[in-house]
């Protein structure tokens, strides 16, 4: 398949191993930001085949995991009022509240559906008038302007039934939130791809200079993900930082303007409760007050929410690579896909997922 | 399948099911003679009976039901129908029975199409003509509209074992051979992507098909063959894992060697689905001794629905229980089984 077949060359990605054994002298920490590259890293055992001095950890850039499970209960609470109707992304619904998940809240006869993208919401509100439809906004840069773009339009026909439970966040100052902890060992970074496409890479160039980092955009088959850590161990191994792209074919250092531009007209910067890590100051997104009769949170008031988290699940020292998931007392015995005690075991782009799906029992392999 | 309506009699009075279709009365028989008599009869079914008397031939007897639920009823490449009458002779075949006979029992909602109900119909005809079996006894209820979609079917079947054969899933033999009768995920992928909600389209087909002419002339040219089954819901990667645990085994499998089409592959990217988790309705997995590989490739390439028949893996003793999978790459990763739902990713 054109555009795919060739980034996952076996020969090309031989070469590309060679050629990091090679320029590989010291041991280095590299951290991939995004759980679609995580996924990509282990379903094709890229790191088997890395050389035992670069070593990968991941990082925290999966939606679903990130979501507080406050945001889970709310939405929980709001498929729970007759006559709503809650749309959301396939991954959120197993994500397991304090006592239940979305499923489970669909087979006690809430109205929840899986859809593919925010406007298939708003064309359910259309066609539902009667009824209260709440888009489960949840991710990063990514989902950002598809879920801005959904508020807008419903606010230019005036679709008054459309609302969205409102969990955006952004990448970068979680990226720097990892370098200023106390115990990181993260040295160079693999910035996720698909947030750079909308992005670009300027806003990374400032603190990769502070911190002294290499910030390499990197794509998700097993060529761009080879090439992206030949880049960042080539500048650790010359002393560089700096920002250098190795997803060409997608991203840009501006970025997608237009697709910024929507995101800036709906949402705004403020401060957001990543789950298992905390708050992390100017992190996430929330509605403009202009657009704020579109905010579930506001229009639902299912009164205060204490969520109860699991004591056993690791999923905050996970997602800032200071744990690999199958270090996790709780993996693999507690915590499975089937009864999951956190997020990073439900999403295809969890950390644990990746290690429960794909290489459980690494010494039988 | 856009091939117009062509009732050979009257039009209905109706053009929609209606519950009196389904109270007993003269509107039952209207339906009954009228949509499913013309497709479906024969010397069994034209006497009307509330029995079908058989005369079974010597030897052990297989038996098997299924219930059919999927939605739209009508895809590219089948409908409900055909799906019940193929996804039963398919229970039947791959425990090594020659399928015979079926019942078909119908679930029809107030209000279903009746132009739809009998192009279903007559894709039920068709494929039991082309399975070489008879549709022997059946049965229809209607529900009001809301309790159930459009249309449900069950199907069971009875056909006879062979006595040459032993197949098990308990059967595999570290070296054996796993062959795959050919591409993975057509019927799953087709589905999804004639789904609404999704605003994709897809040239995809699914691979809906009979497999019990093919399973008996690879069991006439292969006897020993350890065990078989088609890889319906979970995919490929289900039976696999079955077997695996019921055998106590480990396989594995070679990811360039597995058949997936290039529309198949990119509905799956696009949906972060693997295609080794998607149904088929029309494939084969098989465990042979390896030195009957090259033979019974050759036999399932001989017909049309095994022609991209491959072996893709072997068994072997290591961690037993577990299927794995090596990578164009060369690293190796577990092939587990779809965890719930499929869902797509996020971002």
């Amino acid at each position: 398949m054109k555009y795919l077949d060739e980034y996952r060359d076996p020969k090309l990605a031989l070469r590309l191993l060679d050629e990091i054994r090679r320029k590989a002298t010291r041991r280095w920490t590299i951290m991939e930001i995004c759980g679609g590259q995580t996924h990509s890293i282990m379903r094709n055992g890229i790191d088997q085949l890395l050389p035992d001095s670069v070593e990968l950890v991941h990082g925290p850039g999966c939606p679903v995991c990130v979501t507080p499970l406050e945001t889970i209960e709310r939405a929980l609470c709001i498929a729970a009022i007759p006559g709503v109707i809650l749309a959301s992304f396939g991954d959120m619904l197993r994500v397991p509240g304090s006592e239940k998940d979305l499923f489970m809240a669909r087979s006690e006869g809430a109205d929840v559906r899986i859809v593919f993208s925010p406007l298939d919401a708003l064309q359910i509100a259309r066609d539902n008038p009667g009824k209260e439809v709440v888009f489960l906004a949840v991710g990063f840069e990514t989902t950002a302007p598809a879920n801005a773009m959904a508020v807008r339009q419903a606010a230019r026909e005036g679709v008054a039934n459309f609302s969205e439970l409102v969990s955006q966040v952004m990448v970068p100052p979680a990226m720097r939130a990892i370098l200023s902890s106390p115990g990181n060992r993260v040295q160079g970074f693999l910035a996720a791809g698909h947030v750079c496409a909308i992005m670009g890479w300027e806003e990374y160039e400032p603190f990769a200079e502070e911190f002294g980092v290499p910030i390499v955009p990197t794509g998700f088959e097993p060529v761009d993900l080879l090439d992206g850590i030949l880049k960042v161990v080539e500048m650790l191994e010359e002393g560089r930082s700096g920002v250098l792209n190795a997803y060409g074919r997608v991203v840009s250092r501006e970025g997608n303007r237009e697709a910024r531009k929507v995101m800036q007209e709906v949402f705004e910067v403020a401060d957001r409760p990543w789950r298992g890590i905390g708050v992390i100051p100017a992190s996430g997104l929330v509605l403009r007050k202009e657009y704020a009769r579109f905010d579930a949170e506001k229009r639902f008031d299912v009164g205060h929410i204490v969520p109860q988290e699991s004591p056993l699940c690791r999923s905050g020292d996970v997602l800032q690579g200071h744990l690999k998931p199958d270090a996790c007392p709780a993996f693999g015995r507690e915590c499975t896909p089937q009864s999951p005690l956190g997020a990073t075991m439900v999403s295809s782009e969890g950390a644990c997922s990746a290690y429960y799906r794909y290489h459980r029992n690494p010494d039988s392999l | 399948m856009s091939e117009p309506f062509a009732c050979p009699l009257p039009l209905l009075h109706h053009q929609t099911v209606q519950m009196a279709h389904g109270a007993g009365g003269r509107f039952s028989q209207e339906l009954t003679k009228q949509v499913f008599m013309p497709h479906l009869g024969n010397a069994f079914l034209d006497l009307m009976d509330d029995q079908a008397k058989l005369s079974l031939p010597s030897g052990r007897t297989a038996f098997t039901t299924d219930t059919y639920v999927v939605t739209p009823c009508v895809f590219p490449g089948g409908t409900i129908g055909s799906l019940a009458v193929n996804g039963t002779v398919n229970d039947l075949a791959v425990g090594g029975a020659r399928p015979l006979y079926l019942s078909a029992g119908f679930v029809l909602e107030e209000g279903f199409p009746l132009v739809e109900l009998e192009r279903i119909v007559r894709s039920m005809a068709e494929a039991a003509s082309k399975a070489g079996v008879l549709i022997v006894t059946g049965d229809t209820k209607v529900v009001q509209r809301g309790l159930c979609d459009g249309i449900f079917i069950n199907t069971s079947g009875i056909g006879v074992l062979r006595q040459d054969v032993t197949l098990s899933c308990r059967n595999l033999k570290p070296g054996d051979a796993i062959l795959l009768s050919g591409t993975v995920g057509d019927h799953g992928m087709s589905i999804m992507t004639a789904r609404e909600g999704l605003s994709f389209q897809s040239a995809l087909t699914s691979d809906c098909a009979s497999l019990n002419h093919m399973i008996e002339a690879l069991l006439d040219a292969v006897p020993d063959v350890h065990a078989m089954r088609d890889p319906t819901r979970g995919g490929v990667a289900a039976v696999l894992n079955e077997l695996a645990v019921s055998s106590s085994v480990g396989v594995e499998i070679l990811e360039d060697a597995i058949p997936v089409k290039a529309e198949v592959r990119g509905a799956c990217e696009l949906l972060g689905i693997d295609p080794l988790h998607v149904a088929n309705e029309g494939k084969l997995i098989a465990a042979v001794p390896a030195g009957e590989a090259a033979r019974a490739i050759e036999v399932l390439r001989s017909f049309e629905e095994g022609r991209n028949a491959a072996v893709i893996g072997s068994v072997n003793e290591g961690h037993s229980g577990m299927v794995v999978m090596k990578t164009l790459f060369g690293s190796l990763r577990i092939v587990d089984l779809p965890a719930g739902e499929q869902l797509p990713r996020i971002c």
